[in-house]
């Protein structure tokens, strides 16, 4: 068996005198989908945010393809062009046209010349629907395009894993599909993904691994349908009862 | 839509607006009428008119006088344009000082701050006093003597502690949301700064800035007090020759002139930015 892409061990984050993570375990295979489930404030946006190292943890470790990333002495840079990162609120940058946002990272960040890194561009925003857009700016698109532009920003640095962190909580019921499509599609490709999520037919169509946060701590991890079907903790049977019943 | 025709009730509504905007065109147009008409006649029949039209609106003068102004005010364009590109560069500069938390920058940091805090809080008349009579009075080597380069060092230094303000606070503006999307990405600091927060500071910034720059055009006639002969100056000899006032209308003249089209332009912009970025 390969070793896990990503190992957290025993990671712990305070914001003063708040403790967010406290003690987290946790190992995310390559090439599979890992769904981090919890009610709000249980620590999943600053788990994502910990291991994209925009967070820096306050004790543990992170290992990433065998390399401790939470050593002050490793180069976040070259670390985060290796893990994406999609945010909530899309986070695109305003001032650039749909094809400029997917071709920032990976011309100033990865060095590639810009005629390749638009051709590829231009092929990713092809294949997930979005060609017509290209010279588009964010703000003239729906909230649906929006996040599928900044899915492709993130897997145009060709990432190693990719994050995502509620990337459907801020869109219409009616637009959620169109994202989660590109979802299921990328892990198809073999992609490593972590995503934060309160979808729980996708997590448990899609997802290998269910993880559940709950106060700061892992309180239980498994296969979908075992943890979503047939929780044996409390808080995930109760957490799961209140968000299923919707 | 394509067989859509406006039904009867809409063309009446349609009707009724255009009648009602017809009538309130004329409104407003009869009322400025009325009154610009009652002011200007208000202003003819005022006791001393005749004085005052002749002291300040005396036609024939202004045209005599309006070569030699003209050519006193390419001063002032020479010395704000060049002013102004300094001033960029070193606000720039200083703002980008001011919020780099790199510690090598830690003794840069202090001089930047102490360089605004002084030059923002003494006016900048003073400014040019003491570097027009003072820094010549030195007499060092590589030191402009020229007035007007003296001038331009010393609006520069003014006016760079103003803008750098601004643009720091520009900068601040942008939400960390987009650092955190641009170093995600594996950006550095820098690149960050240059690419994605301060591209979207100055588009923020650029009302604030352009009045900064309209005031800079108007402070450039404070260099006539260290003896430039720029328009303000040149209009003072013309008015104190003969008495009367008419050179100092013609040189207000040209400022209004030179910043309207600054505005303008500087709105033209903002509207352009927002029709891009909202697609509207």
């Amino acid at each position: 068996m390969t070793p896990p892409l990503l190992r957290l061990e025993g990671v712990q984050k305070h914001f003063g005198d708040h403790a967010v993570l406290r003690g987290i375990d946790l190992d995310i295979e390559e090439h599979e989908v890992t769904c981090l489930i919890g009610a709000s404030g249980s620590g999943k946006s600053t788990l994502l945010r910990c291991l994209n190292l925009l967070e820096t943890v306050d004790d543990g470790m992170i290992w990433f393809d065998g390399r401790d990333i939470t050593d002050p002495r490793v180069a976040a840079d070259a670390v985060r062009r290796d893990i994406g990162l999609v945010f909530q609120a899309y986070n695109l940058f305003p001032h650039r046209s749909v094809l400029d946002n997917v071709t920032l990272g990976p011309i100033r960040s990865r060095g590639i010349k810009s005629a390749v890194a638009t051709v590829r561009a231009r092929d990713l925003l092809a294949r997930f629907g979005l060609a017509e857009k290209a010279s588009s700016y964010p703000d003239s698109l729906s909230g649906g395009q929006q996040q599928r532009v900044a899915v492709v920003r993130a897997i145009a640095m060709a990432p190693r894993a990719l994050l995502l962190d509620e990337i459907t909580s801020a869109l219409d019921p009616l637009l959620v599909g169109e994202v989660l499509e590109v979802i299921a599609e990328l892990k198809t490709e073999g992609m490593t993904i972590v995503m934060a999520t309160h979808e729980m037919d996708f997590a448990r169509d899609v997802a290998d691994k269910v993880v559940f946060l709950d106060g700061g701590v892992v309180t239980e991890e498994g296969p979908a349908t075992q943890v979503l079907d047939d929780p044996r903790d409390d808080r995930t049977a109760a957490f799961l009862a209140r968000h299923l019943k919707r | 839509m394509a067989d859509w025709a406006p039904s009867d009730l809409q063309v009446e509504r349609e009707r009724f607006r255009r009648r009602r905007s017809l009538t309130r065109g004329a409104v407003a147009g009869a009322s400025t009428l009325v009154v610009l008409v009652g002011l200007v006649v208000l202003m003819v029949r005022a006791p001393g008119w005749e004085r005052v039209s002749a002291a300040y609106f005396d036609l024939a003068y202004a045209r005599e006088v309006l070569p030699d102004l003209a050519r006193a005010f390419v001063l002032n364009v020479k010395l704000f344009l060049v002013a102004e590109a300094l001033i960029l560069v070193v606000a720039l500069l200083v703002a980008v000082i001011r919020i780099v938390p790199s510690p090598a920058m830690a003794p840069l940091r202090l001089i930047a701050i102490v360089y605004t805090d002084v030059f923002r809080g003494t006016p900048t008349l003073l400014v040019i006093f003491l570097v027009c009579f003072g820094l010549p009075a030195l007499q060092l080597q590589g030191i402009p003597t020229d007035i007007f380069w003296l001038g331009v060092i010393a609006l520069t230094l003014s006016y760079g502690a103003y803008v750098a303000e601004v643009l720091r606070a520009g900068i601040a503006s942008v939400h960390p949301s987009q650092w955190a999307a641009g170093r995600s990405l594996g950006l550095g600091y820098t690149q960050t700064l240059r690419h994605i927060v301060l591209p979207q500071a100055l588009r923020r910034v650029l009302p604030p800035l352009i009045n900064d720059f309209v005031s800079l055009q108007k402070d450039t006639a404070l260099v006539a007090t260290a003896g430039l002969v720029e328009v303000l100056r040149e209009a003072q000899i013309n008015a104190s020759r003969d008495f009367n006032f008419t050179p100092y209308v013609v040189a207000a003249l040209f400022f209004i002139v030179m910043t309207v089209p600054l505005a303008r332009f500087a709105d033209w912009l903002a509207l352009r930015q927002v029709r891009r970025e909202q697609g509207a």
